[in-house]
């Protein structure tokens, strides 16, 4: 099976000669379709730099890049782009305050020329469980958790293969956080996609993934999986660090 | 349940009230708990009113804000007739508030070394040598290897957990009997977080300082505090001792509890809270 993310030897840097700083030191990975992959670090340890390359944001990397076996590099097709969609952390700030809800999920669909708009809006409100009302209102009307869901909305409408999660859940309350979290692998069984999450949050990331790796200073210190983590088996002395935490 | 020791703060149904263009708002709807040389957490999701709790014991709030209580008594000062001059020898000098992020809570352009000997000559009354060799002893107190070199450095000069130091000598520089920390490791990274709280912890057990620690973290105030309030809505639903939050018996604690993903006890799915008009209600 074709891996559906595959990241080797990847690097990153920021600056030039002298100020020059790796951020993402020779990293590699693969994500097989359907499962979840953790990049977990502390701030600064370039996980998001990782993430940033996979989505696009940043084009100025070295390595190689393949989605669904498909290299990628510099600018990127329509097609390529609505394969990897992106769920930000804060969703007060990932929408658009002047814009309804129904505008927010109009605006993927116009750029990516997609039809039968309408209905197609209808559905994927109701797969993140928003009520259809919710399509007239703007995001200053909704609490952090429904945001949340309008921001998984506009990820999902375009039925990407991959999500690239950034710390979804990190500006929630716990207990919004559990029906994000929920909704997340609800919708990863139904529509066998595949998670690149992000979190500092080891206990989230042991929930949701199936590969985790744990980034220190642009380098993975440690690559394992859920059972390992789960029954304390890491070798690494920072992993059980932030695996204990406190 | 651990017993406090004769409470240095006695609070009884404590309200706070906003005046607004479309009626009064309760952020907090009477609260009583007491605090002794203890370190008490004080746990709720966002808008339970638990930092305002912590304000309004410092009387911290916007003028539109309005503190009604049966009783707020800390040491020998009522605080809810205190004057406003009375309150400033309160505030800083005997209660301290450590806030959730250094990099907006330090003045940026002023030296910390500068900041914190300000605090000693305002609240102690000392000359600038005294202040300064008094920041300094503070600085190594709460492990900061180089006194000298940092006291010269700026805000921005200085990481996240180093920031997070620095307040905590400001703080203590007043020697207060009361500290009020609220989210006090929320901006910081896991390992950093444990240096920090440790560090609270010698300050406050060998000193008998009584701290107010208030956090949405479960899972950090079951190691580190005491005795455990639970706020929802402008009340406290439940107090209980840290070490028996596990036994807890209010629905939305339980629910809390349930909604946490945890590493030792992994599920399919999380628990969803399902919130009960009913907790709104006064308890008994």
């Amino acid at each position: 099976m074709t891996p559906a993310i595959c990241v080797e030897h990847l690097t990153v840097t920021f600056g030039e000669g002298m100020l020059a700083f790796r951020a993402v030191d020779d990293v590699s990975f693969s994500v097989m379709p359907g499962t979840a992959f953790g990049l977990v670090g502390e701030s600064g340890c370039g996980k998001s730099t990782v993430m940033g390359a996979i989505a696009g944001r940043l084009t100025d990397w070295q390595g190689k890049i393949a989605i669904d076996g498909e290299p990628i590099s510099g600018r990127r097709t329509l097609p390529q782009r609505a394969r990897v969609q992106m769920v930000f952390q804060d969703p007060y700030g990932s929408l658009h305050p002047r814009h309804t809800i129904e505008r927010t999920l109009l605006e993927p669909l116009e750029i990516h020329g997609l039809d039968d708009r309408d209905r197609r809006i209808g559905k994927v409100l109701e797969q993140v469980g928003l009520p259809q009302r919710f399509r007239y209102r703007f995001p200053h009307q909704l609490s952090g958790g429904q945001r949340q869901r309008v921001a998984i909305a506009r990820a999902l409408i375009l039925s990407p293969k991959v999500m690239l999660l950034d710390e979804p859940t990190s500006a929630l309350d716990v207990s919004v956080q559990a029906e994000v979290l929920n909704l997340l692998k609800t919708l990863q069984e139904d529509q066998g996609l595949t998670y690149l999450l992000v979190s500092h949050d080891m206990a989230v990331i042991a929930h949701v993934c199936d590969q985790i790796a744990v980034m220190r200073e642009g380098r993975f210190v440690e690559l394992t999986d859920k059972q390992r983590l789960i029954a304390g088996a890491v070798e690494n002395d920072y992993t059980r660090l932030l695996r204990e935490g406190v | 349940m651990a017993k406090p020791t004769q409470p240095m703060l006695d609070v009884e149904n404590l309200k706070v009230r906003f005046r607004t263009l479309a009626g009064p708002i309760e952020a907090v709807r009477g609260v009583s708990f007491t605090l002794g040389k203890e370190k008490l957490g004080i746990i709720g999701e966002s808008g339970s009113g638990k930092t305002m709790t912590g304000r309004a014991v410092m009387r911290l709030l916007p003028k539109s804000a309005e503190i009604i209580a049966d009783k707020l008594q800390f040491e020998d000062v009522d605080l809810s007739t205190a004057t406003e001059r009375q309150m400033q020898s309160v505030r800083g000098r005997r209660i301290g508030m450590i806030l959730q992020d250094p990099k907006y809570s330090l003045n940026p352009v002023m030296s910390v070394g500068q900041q914190i000997s300000e605090m000693a000559r305002f609240h102690l009354r000392v000359g600038k040598r005294e202040a300064e060799e008094r920041t300094l002893a503070m600085l190594e107190q709460v492990h900061i290897r180089d006194p000298h070199r940092v006291y010269r450095l700026y805000p921005h000069e200085v990481s996240g957990g180093m920031g997070q130091r620095i307040m905590i000598a400001m703080m203590l520089v007043a020697s207060p009997s009361l500290i009020i920390a609220d989210e006090p490791t929320s901006a910081l990274d896991v390992s950093v977080r444990g240096q920090i709280l440790e560090l609270l912890d010698e300050i406050v057990v060998s000193r008998g300082i009584g701290l107010m620690f208030i956090s949405h973290d479960l899972n950090m105030v079951r190691s580190f505090c005491d005795r455990v309030l639970i706020m929802y809505a402008g009340r406290i639903v439940e107090t209980i001792a840290a070490s028996e939050l596990e036994n807890a018996r209010h629905p939305y604690t339980i629910g809390l509890l349930e909604a946490l993903p945890r590493i030792d006890a992994p599920r399919d799915r999380l628990a969803v809270l399902q919130r009960d008009p009913s907790w709104l209600e006064p308890t008994r």
